[in-house]
């Protein structure tokens, strides 16, 4: 399968913190990986190193077969990589019709095969609230608008980091579906989340860090199958 | 104070008023935006008067000296952001207000080596040159009117600009949370040499329009600096709305201020921030 993403020996720092202790993280096209373990463990920081958010010092970070370790966040996202951040990125002042209008364009290889129309149909709750402004919307809507936006750059993989996270269940509910949804059209996806038993049903492939080490990393049906290495990692 | 009197007084403020926004709506871009404090601001306003005055002895020509003289100021901007500013975005604000200072010191005495400590005129353009009668004994030059309409053009341009581009709400996205626009695939690097250039542009062609008005001079930037600084505080820090709104109430404070309390003119336009301040902390229109 061809990698789309493929970090190798990530070693990431905050100030003196070692983060991360050589981290290899890998995504193919159309793949669905979730990252998990428990809560300081290096789940944010991989994420955020793959995406140039807080850059790795050592190891490398390669998107579509190019060394993107030093390139700057944009760069990276330009690559085909969309990113749905914990606490959603709303942009204060701007209506939920500007989100759209100021994400949209084509993905690295030209293509536009989402556009506002699309994903409105998709979360046709937006559609009522265009003239809102994102920040004056309830959790849920505010999740589907980072979502939406995020598939307006027309990406090759979607990163979401806590999507559910604070929803109400029926909400949430309605955000796997979608997450689903997006999966079945063949945009590969890496996925935070604190709902282990959907992520099992939903991945191909999970990862579960300890302590800024990935100490599994296969996938998420043979993990499902020996709940021994949930109890022993996660503590399910 | 009859009708015609307090007319002209309220035309000065509003034109005062008005130059200062162009000077204050650079400032709180580049502050609400990059998160810098460009001290150096006001050296572009002067930076501009000298353009100006210098271009039009090139080109003879007062317009084409403006233009000329912008796209001088823009690349300037560029250069500097790109050579100086582009280091200070990681920096503490003690950082930056060391280095935009250094800039000022910098970029006078440049001025004093390239064109001395004289007082330069420039010419008001012989087309607006005209005053227009208001009574027997008083009139209104043509050349303030004319000011204040390019002003207003420029800033109904600049609320187009923010408020209806696509680059606007990139700048608007980027001043509000500049990771996640990163993220988005928008390059914030691009985005602030772009902000600092147009920012520099504007202070300077500020600097070009007074010019006729306030003769050009050593240190002219470091008078405006400190007001332009009210305005971006009493507005809200990135607020072009808010700059615009409270560059016209110092405009307007300060002129009348002048005519009616001389004695306390001086500080009247402090007295409007602190009580906009007691009134709302963060300016009439801090974001979120």
């Amino acid at each position: 399968m061809e990698a789309l993403i493929d970090a190798v020996g990530l070693h990431t720092y905050y100030g003196a913190s070692h983060i991360l202790h050589g981290v290899d993280f890998r995504v193919g096209r159309g793949e669905t990986v979730c990252l998990m373990g428990r809560n300081g463990m290096g789940k944010t920081t991989t994420l955020r190193s793959l995406l140039g958010l807080t850059r790795a010092r050592r190891g490398t970070v390669t998107v579509r077969g190019r060394d993107m370790t030093r390139a700057d966040p944009s760069a990276i996202a330009r690559q085909g990589i969309a990113y749905v951040p914990e606490g959603r990125g709303i942009f204060a002042g701007l209506s939920v019709r500007e989100h759209l209008i100021m994400a949209e364009r084509p993905g690295p290889d030209g293509r536009r095969e989402w556009t506002a129309e699309r994903v409105l149909d998709y979360f046709p709750r937006l559609a009522e609230r265009l003239d809102n402004q994102g920040t004056n919307l309830s959790g849920g809507e505010q999740q589907m608008l980072s979502i939406g936006r995020a598939l307006l750059t027309n990406p090759d993989v979607l990163v979401l980091d806590e999507a559910t996270e604070g929803l109400a269940p029926l909400i949430r509910r309605d955000i796997w579906n979608v997450i689903r949804a997006i999966k079945a059209t063949g945009i590969a996806t890496v996925i935070v989340d604190k709902n282990v038993k959907v992520l099992l049903d939903l991945t191909d492939r999970s990862v579960i860090m300890v302590k800024g080490r990935v100490v599994y990393d296969g996938p998420s049906a043979e993990l499902k199958a020996d709940p021994g290495v949930l109890q022993t990692h996660i503590g399910l | 104070m009859d009708f015609t009197f307090f007319l002209i007084q309220a035309l000065n403020g509003v034109q005062y008023g008005l130059l200062l926004f162009l000077i204050a709506s650079g400032l709180t871009l580049i502050f609400g935006i990059m998160h810098v404090i460009n001290l150096a601001h006001g050296a572009f306003y002067m930076v501009g008067a000298y353009l100006v005055w210098s271009l039009t002895g090139v080109f003879d020509s007062f317009v084409v000296a403006i233009l000329a003289g912008i796209v001088c100021a823009a690349a300037l901007g560029w250069v500097i952001e790109r050579f100086l500013v582009i280091h200070l975005y990681n920096r503490d604000h003690l950082d930056q207000v060391l280095l935009t200072y250094g800039l000022i010191l910098v970029l006078n005495e440049v001025q004093r080596m390239m064109f001395g400590s004289d007082v330069h005129g420039v010419a008001v353009p012989s087309m607006v040159a005209a005053s227009i009668p208001l009574t027997d004994t008083l009139s209104y030059p043509v050349y303030r009117l004319v000011l204040a309409g390019v002003c207003l053009a420029l800033a109904f341009a600049m609320y187009w600009i923010i408020q209806r581009t696509r680059l606007g709400m990139w700048i608007r996205a980027g001043a509000a949370n500049r990771e996640m626009t990163a993220s988005l695939g928008i390059d914030i690097r691009r985005l602030n040499a772009l902000v600092f250039a147009a920012g520099t542009a504007l202070a300077a062609f500020a600097g070009m329009i007074a010019a006729p008005l306030s003769s050009v001079y050593p240190g002219m930037g470091d008078n405006v600096i400190i007001i332009s600084f009210v305005v971006v505080v009493i507005g809200g820090i990135g607020s072009v709305k808010g700059a615009f709104l409270g560059a016209l109430a110092i405009g307007l404070t300060d002129t009348f201020g002048r005519v009616l309390l001389p004695e306390m003119s001086s500080v009247m336009v402090y007295a409007l921030m602190a009580a906009v301040l007691l009134w709302k902390p963060n300016g009439l229109f801090a974001r979120a």
